[in-house]
């Protein structure tokens, strides 16, 4: 494995640490706020990557696209925020699942009928096309690392809202006692449905984002955000950092181990013993990190309710 | 509901088991009749589902573990039984104990590190070991990878290999589906059940009389785990193959709804669940290819209205005091 | 003088700058009604949940029946012969009273991992459950879910879960709170049946009450032990006075 191998894959880690912090951040303060399960926060991705592509049809410019869809994926989040979300707030985690698990299943197979099963593309920007020289041979798309530096942003934009303003203290303060929040009179139901639309929106903005490097297909969303939860397992409930960190881990640990595990595995292994088991470890390495962490830190790396 | 008491006549519920099983065994003769064979093997698929919606109602419905990765186990057993079969080694006294010790081992594992835990982070959890199990059976190219692996057979018994027989293939799952039952109920109706009935009501009130209820909710997943592996093998057998959409996410999703929708609680219910659910999956089907777009705000409403979500429409006691 | 059945020395706990429980000794001799009194947030549920378990200590010792407990898990102080109630009734609702007593039996006899036999026809656990409702006025209702019952039958039913797991000591967390004077009184005449059989450590607000039974009380006031003696000295202390029962007299 080259240093240039291993630099272009610390880059592809990064891209999908920075993809899945967009989704688990929304997600992890529904969570945390609310004490709340969204299992439909994956589809959630997967229509602003479709709106994104309705939107480029219509303008014919990806950033009118990415504006369109932008307002789409809020609007449709706080849609689903007053039909369903709302509704559900107070009723036990089942009842959240079974309700979530119906709006993803509507959901996929909506876009199904909308757009079709087979798997669609959004262009990339031309101001974005192209590679640059990173270091001697490691050619890189342009595109990939102003989608870092995107999700990077986005990481200071939240850091910044939610600890600086007033809506932030209160949805730190909601995700460490939510009680204390309802009793200091602020309209629990209006911050409910701001971070719920926020995190819809950015899980939209992944979508978005991801639309013209990866496949926009039907169920695109559910396998992030399986990713997601383990993510916010890992960096705790309701905490934004923990979320970053343990993004930018799940990606780079799940990357690599795609990359090189058939490697290393071959030093151990014969190269068809390798090659059969290396894939599958590598499947696994971020599962078993998360059973690690719970089994020493039993409410994640940074958990924002303590005692 | 938390089922009879102490008379030994027989239940309302003992005679609703007895109309279900009935039914089910009265089936092939009345689809011969009709000369309709589909209803056969749609039953067969009914009754391998209703053992595995058994299996999480022990954990759902009586300790309130809410399970999103059930769905692994009808996989693992599955795999057990068609790589097995792919290395040439078919016969049910090897089979089924590899199937019921992989399963038990990975409840276990997985089990041991979730039940840590408690609410959303359980159901994550959970969720999360059942996508590694996914994930590692698309990953095994040895195996079909992502295809799925074909078996040339079924399970045998000493060399023979009376599944073949159509009929005598729904007369064994029957038999595993009633055995499956009955032994759910008596743990229900044990020291062991009243435990976990009692830890789902109130953890504190357990400890405080010197129950730690860990060991038990472990040993109640374990158990649920293997009877879910059985499920898989028949799957199996069934289909004679083997793929990795046995244990994806939606299918615990499934599984979940068809205990919720025949009555959480209710072991019976369960069974009723999963024929309710697979009956209107395919008559849904029936109308249009996107039933899911039909099924889907039909879930929302139930839980949305009603009483209290479908929980407290079936009788979950709830939150007291 | 006999060794006491339960002893706390120097137990502290603090939320960041918040004493709950700072520097406290106490011990519960057997046989004895110990009661614990003091304003409201004076850290008296902490101090039961700290006995009994289900709070962790910062520091200091208890010790329960010549053992360190101090480090072990509330089920396993229960075990011992530690047995609490609840200050917020902690039955479970679905279940009928006499399954409620024969949970409490069947922990008492050790481990649950029995699968086959109905538990419901086990009759040594009906019997027994039996005999402990009756003892507490509630054998007419021993087949009512608990979750139905009257709040005054819920606290006797909570304290025949304990009597039937057979503790050395009963910790009791405001057995009288929310009944009516007809239910304090009856608890009260079941309290005193049960004096001298076991030992109570006693946290109450009705100060009837626990000047009836109590054999000693303490005095707990912002987490801190102000004073410790029999009925009669505390009634005339002039520190409890000052610190509490005159506060309460002015309210």
């Amino acid at each position: 494995m080259s240093a240039t191998l291993l630099a272009v894959q610390t880059l592809n880690g990064l891209q999908l640490g920075i993809l899945l912090f967009l989704i688990a951040a929304g997600l992890t303060l529904v969570f945390g706020v609310m004490d709340c399960i969204n299992l439909a926060h994956g589809v959630q991705y997967m229509l602003g990557a479709y709106l994104a592509v309705a939107a480029y049809a219509l303008t014919g410019s990806f950033w009118g696209a990415l504006v369109l869809a932008l307002i789409g994926a809020l609007g449709l989040g706080l849609l689903l925020e007053l039909l369903v979300f709302r509704h559900l707030y107070d009723r036990d985690h089942l009842d959240q699942v079974l309700a979530t698990f119906g709006v993803i299943m509507f959901l996929n197979e909506g876009v199904k009928v909308v757009w079709g099963a087979a798997p669609l593309s959004l262009p990339m920007p031309d101001l974005l096309s192209g590679s640059i020289v990173l270091m001697d041979g490691l050619l890189y798309p342009v595109y990939r690392i102003a989608l870092i530096g995107a999700g990077l942003g986005v990481a200071l934009l939240l850091y910044v809202l939610v600890s600086r303003t007033r809506a932030g203290m209160l949805v730190r303060a909601g995700a460490t006692n939510p009680a204390m929040v309802g009793a200091l009179g602020v309209n629990i139901r209006r911050l409910f449905m701001l971070v719920f639309g926020f995190g819809t929106m950015l899980a939209g903005f992944a979508g978005i984002l991801a639309a013209p490097i990866l496949v926009v297909e039907p169920g695109m969303g559910d396998n992030l955000l399986i990713l997601a939860f383990v993510v916010i397992v890992i960096g705790g409930i309701g905490s934004i950092r923990g979320a970053f960190l343990a993004a930018l881990i799940v990606g780079l640990v799940d990357t690599l181990g795609r990359g090189f595990a058939t490697d290393i595995a071959k030093m151990v292994l014969s190269p068809s013993a390798a090659n059969d088991v290396g894939p599958a470890i590598a499947s696994m390495l971020i599962y078993v990190l998360m059973a690690g962490v719970l089994f020493f830190r039993p409410t994640g790396l940074f958990p924002a309710r303590s005692g | 509901m938390t089922g009879s008491t102490s008379s030994h006549r027989p239940s309302r519920t003992d005679l609703a088991a007895v109309v279900v099983f009935a039914a089910f065994a009265l089936l092939p003769a009345a689809a011969a009749a009709m000369g309709d064979t589909f209803i056969v093997f749609f039953t067969i698929r009914v009754m391998v589902f209703a053992i595995a919606a058994v299996s999480l109602s022990l954990i759902l419905g009586q300790g309130a573990m809410v399970s999103f990765g059930h769905a692994a186990y009808l996989g693992l057993g599955a795999y057990a039984v068609g790589i097995l079969a792919e290395h040439g080694i078919w016969d049910v006294t090897v089979s089924l104990p590899v199937v019921l010790l992989t399963c038990g081992l990975f409840a276990a594992i997985t089990g041991a590190i979730s039940l840590k835990t408690r609410g959303v982070y359980f159901i994550m959890i959970t969720l999360a070991f059942g996508q590694m199990a996914y994930y590692t059976a698309t990953s095994l190219s040895a195996y079909g990878g992502d295809d799925g692996l074909t078996m040339w057979g079924r399970t045998e018994v000493f060399g023979f290999a009376p599944l073949g027989d159509r009929t005598t293939f729904y007369y064994v799952v029957l038999a595993c589906l009633l055995g499956v039952y009955l032994l759910a109920r008596m743990i229900v109706a044990s020291r062991f059940g009243r435990v976990l009935k009692g830890a789902k009501q109130s953890e504190m009130r357990l400890r405080a009389v010197g129950i730690d209820p860990y060991p038990y909710r472990l040993a109640a997943y374990v158990i649920a785990g293997m009877m879910a592996g059985l499920a898989g093998a028949l799957l199996a057998n069934a289909a004679e193959f083997v793929s990795p959409a046995y244990m994806s996410w939606h299918r615990s999703g499934e599984l979940i709804v068809m205990v919720v929708l025949g009555g959480l609680g209710s072991l019976l219910g369960a069974i009723v669940g999963a024929a309710s659910f697979l009956v209107l999956e395919e008559l849904l089907s029936h109308i249009t290819e996107h039933w899911r777009l039909l099924f889907g705000p039909f879930l929302i409403l139930v839980v949305l209205f009603g009483r209290g979500g479908i929980t407290g429409l079936l009788g979950k006691g709830g939150r007291n005091d | 003088m006999t060794e006491p059945i339960l002893r706390l020395q120097d137990v502290h706990k603090a939320y960041g700058a918040l004493k709950v429980t700072d520097h406290v000794n106490l011990d519960v001799r057997p046989g004895e009604i110990h009661a614990v009194i003091g304003p409201n947030g004076a850290g008296k549920t902490t101090l039961i949940g700290q006995i009994s378990g289900a709070l962790a200590v910062d520091g200091g010792t208890i010790t329960f029946d010549g053992q360190d407990v101090t480090a072990k898990p509330m089920h396993l102080r229960a075990r011992a012969g530690l047995s609490r109630s609840f200050q917020i009734t902690e039955i479970l609702p679905e279940f009928t009273a006499r399954e409620n007593v024969a949970l409490a039996l069947q922990a008492r006899q050790g481990h649950s991992f029995r699968f086959i036999r109905n538990v419901a026809r086990d009759r040594a656990l009906n019997e027994g459950a039996e005999r402990w409702l009756g003892e507490l006025g509630l054998a007419h209702r021993a087949d009512t879910p608990a979750g139905i019952l009257s709040h005054g039958e819920k606290r006797a039913l909570e304290l025949a879960i304990s009597l039937a797991t057979e503790p050395k000591l009963l910790l009791l967390d405001e057995p009288m709170a929310g009944t009516g004077r007809e239910e304090t009184d009856r608890l009260v005449e079941v309290l005193t049946g049960l004096k001298g059989r076991y030992a109570m450590l006693l946290v109450e607000h009705d100060m009837g009450a626990v000047f009836a039974l109590a054999d000693r009380i303490s005095v707990l006031v912002y987490g801190r032990i102000i004073a410790t003696g029999t009925p009669e000295e505390i009634r005339e202390s002039a520190e409890v006075r000052e610190a509490y029962l005159g506060e309460e007299g002015a309210a």
